[in-house]
């Protein structure tokens, strides 16, 4: 009896033991917490903004640049993202969000400058501004979340939405003859000689999501660089919520159906490679 | 009981119950609790005591409320000095 209360007393110490394995020489992931509020974001469940917020947020803390960048937030369902992202932050009119980092930029060249864009933000009200931006090869970071619907308006179709894919506003689908194909403005962006790197990614699952803070960390080299022109970083994300699936299904209806359209991987590299 | 060699901890506040980790974690570590936070969400639970470390579940959350810990080589070494103790242990469950 003496003997096993030892042994329940080891077993229980070796559980002590085992718990303590949280600890700070342990930790191998936590929230970049310099950089993002220490508090709730409004997304949806699920939302892709969340993630390519703390991914951004982890870049600008591992490159030491909080007090060296300054965000463009756009109107959509990110209008609010400098509530949650701590770094100096400036609000643009829907889809002007790559003209206001254009005079940023220009006023304060020594800073890294980005803006921060949904699909309907940037490739419909605003198709005209991220076109001549990239074709001025304005030296900035373009972050462009397409989730293929206007998330916060309650899911109106977008120019990106896909073919056949329902929104309030194509309840039937998109019928490309009388609405026109999805605009992969991306390619389109990749052909002007303004642009230094463009690339598509995503952040459904663990690797990509890896790929994608990569991305964002090369686009923001490039431009410390002055590696010639504006880098285009795509997201393709999901939107739960106007797609009407939980979380998980909007995941895989991304990767079944939206991946294909948008195809991921780098469309140009600095120095006029192409892929 | 395997050895424990990868921990999480979970912000149940800042938890919205979206499963994306749960969907991520090859372990199956993870399963949603049935009690609410605050905000009334279904937050994440850690059932099983299989975790790796390997961060997946951080990565795919929105709400950067994963912490992950790991077990380095580092730890491995300061926590040499307990293997006996493990060894007894091992004694214990096999009783
Ligand atoms: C000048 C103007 N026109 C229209 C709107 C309405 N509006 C707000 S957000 C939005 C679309 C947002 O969609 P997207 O950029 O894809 O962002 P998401 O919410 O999907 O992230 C629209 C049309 C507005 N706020 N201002
Ligand atoms: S409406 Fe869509 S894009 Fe907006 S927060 Fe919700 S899931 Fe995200
Ligand atoms: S760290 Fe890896 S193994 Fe552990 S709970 Fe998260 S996904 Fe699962
Ligand atoms: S991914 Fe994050 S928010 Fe979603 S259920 Fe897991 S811990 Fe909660
Ligand atoms: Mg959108």
């Amino acid at each position: 009896m003496n003997e096993k209360r030892m042994l329940d007393d080891q077993h229980f110490e070796q559980m002590i033991e085992e718990e303590s394995i949280c600890t700070t020489d342990n930790k191998v992931y936590e929230a970049p917490l310099d950089a993002l509020y220490d508090t709730a974001m409004h997304y949806c469940p699920g939302c892709g903004h969340g993630v390519v917020h703390r991914i951004l947020a982890e870049v600008i803390e591992e490159m030491g640049i909080i007090k060296d960048i300054i965000g463009v937030a756009p109107v959509g369902c990110s209008v609010l993202a400098y509530n949650y992202l701590n770094i100096d932050m400036s609000e643009a009119a829907h889809g002007r969000a790559s003209a206001a980092a254009t005079g940023i930029k220009r006023v304060l060249p020594e800073k890294y400058v980005f803006s921060y864009q949904g699909d309907g933000d940037l490739a419909a009200i605003g198709t005209g501004e991220t076109i001549h931006t990239c074709n001025r090869g304005e030296n900035i970071l373009i972050l462009f979340i397409n989730n293929g619907i206007y998330g916060m308006t309650g899911g109106q179709m977008a120019p990106t939405t896909l073919p056949g894919m329902k929104s309030t506003t194509s309840p039937f689908g998109r019928d490309v003859e009388t609405m026109g194909a999805p605009l992969k403005i991306t390619d389109l962006v990749a052909q002007l000689p303004g642009t230094a790197y463009v690339t598509r990614q995503s952040v459904h699952k663990p690797g990509n999501v890896r790929k994608t803070k990569k991305a964002i960390q090369k686009a923001l080299e490039y431009q410390k660089n002055g590696d010639g022109g504006t880098c285009f970083v795509e997201v393709v994300s999901n939107c739960p919520s106007n797609w009407k699936m939980t979380p998980v299904q909007s995941n895989k209806w991304m990767e079944e159906n939206m991946l294909p359209f948008y195809p991921l991987g780098d469309l140009k590299k600095p120095n006029g490679k192409e892929k | 009981m395997a050895k424990v060699k990868g921990d999480i901890i979970i912000d149940i506040e800042k938890c919205k119950g979206c499963e994306l980790c749960i969907e991520a974690c090859s372990q199956k570590s993870l399963e949603t609790s049935r009690q609410v936070n605050q905000k009334g969400y279904l937050y994440i639970v850690k059932i099983e005591d299989n975790c790796t470390g390997c961060t997946n579940c951080a990565l795919v959350c929105p709400e950067g409320a994963i912490t992950v810990y790991r077990k380095t080589d580092k730890s491995k070494k300061q926590v040499a000095k307990i293997t006996n103790i493990t060894k007894d242990t091992t004694v214990t469950v096999n009783e």
